[in-house]
């Protein structure tokens, strides 16, 4: 069956973050605290309350000119979901549009998709105690709305559709790239990670962006999933008894996160 | 706008220039990408750096501020050189093939052009324009070449003016790239053929010099060569940066226009309304209508007390005294303590305007000031800006809470000069109240003032007519629509457009290019939002444009002599045999009775001379074609005319106010522009107060090369003092502080040799709201355009050094 | 013109869905664990927004007298439902979180009209009347004594009826309506130091 999923064109991305408001503004999400480090690019990472952000890189090409590369930074809603897999709870599933949902109330604030993700892009709420990310704004969807980040795009840079139609649209705008001199440009999501919801055409490759170059479920999460998953009720127990120290790390993880960045 | 922002998508180059198109009108960019992607269109981004446009162009030419009609003046040298310009639309569209008097010339020298006279009043060189006019027979028709070969034809004089604009000599001015220069040239310069649409897109980067208003001349004169005016997809574009600075504008909250661009009476010339209605109504043109358009407002200003027997009350207006009352001489004025009261609607000029901390301290001689915003602002609250000492300042200061475009109903016009409606979702909060209710309060209460204690002149004020009351006491806006759209006098019933004003004081219209827009009370025009299903984008049904719901001026000239459009596949509108008149997509710009010839004779019908002027013979002070100078600040002498330097008719109120000596050079060595960015608006006081916008950009920065971080020691996110002429005081320099964002999308200059650092900072911050920071313009420059007095924001100098 | 019966946001996204999701299968009803829309039972207010000159569509969806969701307009032709940064910011100019879906008044936000008397070092609040009838007479005062009647031109007595001792500015934030009122009062009162940011 067809799915929805986004195509986001990093080539037509003119980093005027529509989308990033329009998220916090659909979501009810408030505002960080940041202060200006040196780039447009804030806030510096991805938390329980920015669910996505535009990327903002500076390069030198080979032939001397410069290139300001801009690009969407939020929940894959991938295939082989990471988190999915790294959580204790099962409060990680997957919705009949095949995006990613973390289910709060099953939430027990373990912070294992957290460091799970390879993405980089599940936040934690220390003060609830539970993980938070992108919803691929499942409400909207619902409802026959786009996400409201597709919504917001101005460019076409985030559209939202039938991923059979986007992915043959993808293919040609990576052809009409490379045509137009841009070798390295690629779609990504397509077969990373077993293909993701959102689904990138990128005019150079991944880490020239910021996106891991090969992004991969973490070998501990892969060997937790298959070991333990059987007796992921036992584990929720083991896990709940053990939350407080839990806790402590989680605000270490966050901490470690927010220093790397 | 000639055009309109769904326009875009017919463009198949377009040529963002003095503007940052993907920052500051981001919307834009989908109707840009929409002609890249349905018909290959070009992006071109001229700019000083690398803008986030600049990141999505397909050609980027790096200019050095300031230096722009050097630019355009290289591309109208390319086209004549490439004979790219459209040889039929220039023929017959243009005055390309009128005579000039034969006095007229140019010193390549002096940079001046002849009838350069002092000016003592204003300590600048103003022009006698007579010898700059078109030669005429006996009959005054004007004398014109039609083979465009005389040497005193307008094409000719163009052809020798801008031979100097030649790729070295431009590349040697601008700093920029001769290969980058010449691959914009001619991408742009290939819309000269017939049926190909090039748009210009600007904003203040054009605007904001001593010679902007030659800059946006330079724009027109691309334009009318290349055959774009008038076409789908092509157009002079002035993106507006607020969101209905048109429709101030078109109402005239300028000193020198009434609403719908008529001069404000002078009093030297002007002292009765026939002397008006005489001396600035041209013989031919569509302003020869304007009496009935001047008299219809004074009938909508002073009502049933406006009569033919006293002039419909035209001497109770005030009259000019042929001086400068724009921003910067305001304020002028109020350091000298001629100005005690100062209304400020959402105007926050001491973050806006030029050298703001100066313009602060002025403020201290007001007696009393009112201020009407959303948000508490710098310019009401100067008196605890820095270094301001509250017990010492004896200004009395109101701020009224006003609403914000959701809280309350009426109409603006965008940039395309679509009057849309918006619709109150929510009262605004608290005690706040919309400025229609704010203006329509206290304009009464000064009314029962004067009614009820008398004053001098006060007929002036009570014979105005106001009521603007509805049943429940509360303003009500359809009254204030029916004066803008104009009623007739006799029986109060609204006009259907400006056709059937008068000028007999039968008909009553506040703004004649707004009447129409609410010409019945059911349905008008304004609230109407029916979206066009298929077609050009022309959206007739959606809100009403001014003129007459046109959605492209002067359309006529979007066809061939004989009426057939030069692009078939966007037809704006075309003659129809059958029916003898201009029918399209569009609202044809020509009167309905007019034969074909008439109007193949007449495609620019506000001119007298019907065509478009490449030469303009007396519509600019600073001369009929547009001269490369250098900005009131630079760092380089004028490399085209050597005793020339910056605009010598531009508007200069202070001495020892800008950088005149090597010695001053050297302490402000550096190019510095300013800009805004897409997170932030204006001066910032609505968005400052913003959490999501404060969180995307939370404090104001400067950006500077890798380069000229290297030579001044300073790192990514340090803090960082600059410096200008206008903050030295009483031998101290002050400056003020932002972090750095060194980028590699500032280079080193090379102009004439020599590498120069230029800088660019934001203007978005001030010292109230919920994020602060220095005003930037507490280092800009009060001078001004020699026929606009905009401020020169965009280049000056300045010294960046490490904050200790 | 009765606006607030139709839905726009509800209707175009409808529409919009069966022309680009067909097959997708986006109306099943959903057993996930998805809050309800917000904006349902909302009456749907349709205005520009209020920063650059574009004139972009907007929907405010209002509950109880308020607005809780303001998102671009699907149904403009300019924007089709797109925002920018600032645009989609709107809702920010009333309410902002400090808690994840728990929207409180922006609190910077003047509610109520403030006088600085000389030389204070504060803003006092007032009410509406008194700062009308305050302000009003401050410009009879300043009209009155500084109104110039008339002016010799050539030896001719020209009637001018202008003070340059008031100044006006703004605005391009306002409407229309406002601009048109702005532009007659401050004519009526004689001014002509008038202008606004078109220049700034």
């Amino acid at each position: 069956m067809a799915k929805p999923i986004c195509l986001i064109d990093a080539s037509k991305c003119i980093g005027c973050r529509g989308c990033q408001v329009a998220c916090k503004q659909w979501n009810q999400n408030p505002a960080e605290e940041t202060t200006f480090t040196g780039s447009y690019e804030n806030p510096p990472a991805l938390s329980s309350t920015t669910w996505m952000r535009i990327m903002f890189r500076e390069q030198e090409t080979e032939s001397g000119s410069v290139e300001w590369l801009m690009a969407k930074q939020g929940c894959m809603h991938c295939a082989e979901a990471s988190c999915m897999m790294a959580c204790p709870a099962g409060a990680i599933y997957r919705t009949e549009y095949d995006t990613v949902m973390v289910d709060e109330l099953k939430c027990i604030g373990c912070n294992y998709c957290v460091a799970a993700c390879p993405f980089h892009v599940i936040g934690f709420d220390r003060l609830a105690n539970k993980a938070r990310k992108c919803t691929f704004c499942l409400d909207r969807l619902e409802n026959g709305l786009k996400p409201a980040c597709a919504n917001a795009c101005p460019t076409g840079s985030i559209t939202f559709g039938d991923s059979r139609e986007l992915i043959s649209k993808a293919r040609v705008r990576v052809e009409a790239l490379q045509a137009a001199g841009k070798v390295n440009a690629r779609m990504y999501g397509l077969d990373e990670v077993g293909g993701t919801g959102m689904l990138y055409v990128l005019a150079d490759k991944p880490e020239k962006y910021g996106f891991p170059a090969d992004p991969q479920v973490p070998i501990q999460t892969r060997f937790w999933n298959t070991i333990y998953a059987p007796l992921r009720v036992f584990v929720v127990i083991a896990v709940a008894l053990g939350l407080w120290s839990n806790r402590a790390q989680s605000k270490r993880v966050e901490e470690n996160k927010a220093k790397s960045k | 706008m000639t055009n309109h922002w769904t326009d875009y998508q017919h463009s198949d180059v377009f040529m963002n220039i003095g503007g940052n198109t993907a920052e500051n009108h981001p919307i834009s960019m989908k109707w840009i990408e929409k002609a890249r992607e349905t018909k290959g269109a070009k992006l071109i981004a001229v700019d000083p750096r690398i803008s986030r446009t600049a990141a999505v162009a397909d050609v980027y030419v790096s200019i050095r501020p300031g230096t722009n009609i050097a630019y355009l003046g290289g591309l109208i040298n390319y086209i004549f050189e490439n004979e790219r310009y459209h040889q039929e639309y220039v023929a017959n569209y243009t005055n390309a093939s009128y005579l000039i008097n034969e006095n007229f010339s140019f010193d390549e020298t002096t940079g001046l052009f002849n009838g350069a006279e002092d000016d003592p009043v204003r300590n600048a060189t103003k022009y006698n324009t007579e010898s700059w006019q078109y030669q005429r027979d006996a009959d005054g028709n004007a004398l014109k070449d039609p083979a465009m070969e005389d040497p005193n034809c307008v094409l000719q004089l163009m052809k020798n003016h801008y031979r100097m604009y030649t790729i070295d000599n431009v590349s040697k001015i601008t700093g920029a790239d001769p290969a980058a220069l010449t691959e914009s040239y001619d991408l742009f310069s290939s819309t000269g053929e017939p049926g190909k649409a090039g748009n210009l897109l600007y904003a203040m980067g054009i605007t904001q010099f001593t010679h902007g208003a030659q800059n946006v001349r330079s724009c027109a004169i691309v334009q009318l060569l290349l055959g774009n005016m008038g076409i789908a997809g092509g157009g002079v574009n002035a993106q507006r940066g607020q969101s209905n600075v048109q429709g101030s504008t078109d109402m005239a909250i300028l000193y020198h226009i009434l609403p719908g661009y008529m001069g404000t009476p002078q009093q030297a010339a002007h002292p009765t309304l026939e002397d008006y209605l005489v001396k600035e109504t041209p013989a031919a043109g569509w302003w020869t209508n304007k009496p009935k358009y001047l008299v219809s407002l004074l009938k909508a200003f002073y009502g049933d007390e406006a009569t033919a027997a006293n002039e419909f009350g035209y001497q109770w207006m005030p009259k000019l005294d042929g001086l400068d009352h724009s921003h910067i001489a305001q304020y002028k004025d109020m350091g000298e303590g001629k100005v005690e009261g100062m209304f400020c609607w959402a105007d926050n000029p001491a973050v806006s305007g030029p050298s703001a901390a100066n313009k602060r301290n002025y403020q201290k001689n007001l007696k009393w000031l009112v201020s009407v915003d959303v948000f508490e602002n710098e310019t009401a609250s100067f008196w605890h800006g820095p270094g301001m000492n509250p017990a010492e300042i004896d200004t009395e200061v109101f701020i009224l809470p006003g609403a914000i475009g959701y809280e309350k109903e009426g109409s603006k016009a965008n940039s395309g000069r679509w009057i849309q409606w918006g619709w109150q979702a929510q009262k605004p909060p608290g005690d706040s109240k919309s400025d229609l209710w704010i203006v329509n309060e206290l304009f009464k209460r000064i009314q029962s003032i004067y009614s009820a204690e008398g004053g001098v002149v006060p007929d002036a004020i009570t014979k105005m007519f106001w009521d603007y009351d509805g049943p429940d006491g509360e303003v009500d806006i359809v009254k204030v629509c029916k004066d803008i759209n104009g009623y007739r006098t006799t029986d109060g019933s609204l006009v259907t457009n400006f056709v059937g004003l008068q000028a007999d004081g039968s008909t009553a219209c506040g703004n004649w290019l707004y009447s129409g827009y609410y010409n019945n009370y059911e349905k008008p025009a304004t609230k109407s939002r029916v979206k066009e299903k298929e077609g050009l984008g022309f959206n007739l049904g959606w809100s009403f444009a001014w003129p007459l719901n046109r959605r492209i001026v002067y359309n006529r000239a979007s066809a061939d002599l004989e009426g057939k459009p030069w692009n078939p596949d966007a037809p704006v509108v075309w003659w129809d045999e059958a029916q003898q008149k201009w029918v399209g997509n569009d609202i044809p710009d020509i009167p309905g009775s007019w034969t074909l010839e008439q109007s193949t004779e007449n495609p620019f019908i506000m001119l007298p001379e019907g065509v478009g002027r490449l030469y303009s013979h007396s519509a600019l002070k600073d001369g009929p074609l547009p001269a490369h100078y250098e900005p009131a600040e630079s760092l380089v002498p004028n490399l085209l005319y050597p005793q020339a330097t910056y605009n010598p008719v531009s508007q200069r109120f202070y001495a020892d106010h800008t950088v005149e000596t090597a010695e001053e050079r050297e302490r402000y060595p550096y190019i510095i522009t300013t800009y805004r960015i897409v997170e932030h608006f204006q001066t910032g006081i609505v968005t400052r107060n913003l959490p999501w916008l404060n969180e995307l950009m939370p404090e104001l920065f400067i950006e500077i090369s890798e380069e000229l971080a290297d030579e001044i020691g300073v790192n990514n996110g340090d803090k960082v003092i600059i410096e200008s002429k206008r903050l030295f005081k009483d031998g101290d320099q002050s400056g003020i502080e932002a972090k750095a964002c060194i980028t590699k999308r500032f280079k080193p200059m090379v102009i004439d040799g020599e590498a120069r650092h230029v800088v660019g900072m934001p203007w978005h911050w001030g010292f109230k709201g919920m994020s602060t920071g220095s005003v930037t313009n507490d280092l800009t420059a009060s001078v001004g355009d020699a026929n606009t007095t905009i401020p020169e924001y965009k280049a000056f100098l300045c010294n960046v050094r490490r904050a200790v | 013109m009765q606006l607030t019966r139709r839905s726009f946001l509800k209707l175009t996204g409808a529409a919009a869905a069966t022309a680009t999701l067909a097959g997708v299968g986006l109306n099943k009803a959903s057993a996930s664990a998805a809050e309800p829309l917000r904006i349902k039972h909302t009456k749907e207010y349709p205005t520009t927004c209020t920063f650059c000159g574009v004139g972009c569509g907007v929907i405010c969806s209002v509950r109880d007298g308020l607005v809780v969701n303001a998102e671009g307009d699907p149904g403009h032709p300019i924007n089709e439902g797109t925002l920018c940064s600032k645009g989609s910011s709107l809702f920010n100019i009333s309410y902002m979180f400090e808690e994840k879906g728990k929207p409180v008044p922006n609190p910077k936000r003047l509610t109520k009209p403030l006088y600085r008397a000389p030389g204070a070092s504060s803003y006092e609040e007032k009410e509406w009347d008194d700062v009308l009838e305050m302000i009003a007479q401050r410009v009879k005062d300043t009209r009155d004594r500084t109104l110039v009647e008339t002016v010799d031109v050539g030896g001719q007595q020209v009637t001018v009826n202008r003070t340059e001792a008031i100044s006006w500015l703004g605005s391009a934030f306002c409407t229309d309506e406002e601009n048109y009122l702005f532009h007659k009062m401050a004519r009526g009162m004689g001014v002509i130091n008038i202008d606004h940011c078109a220049r700034l």
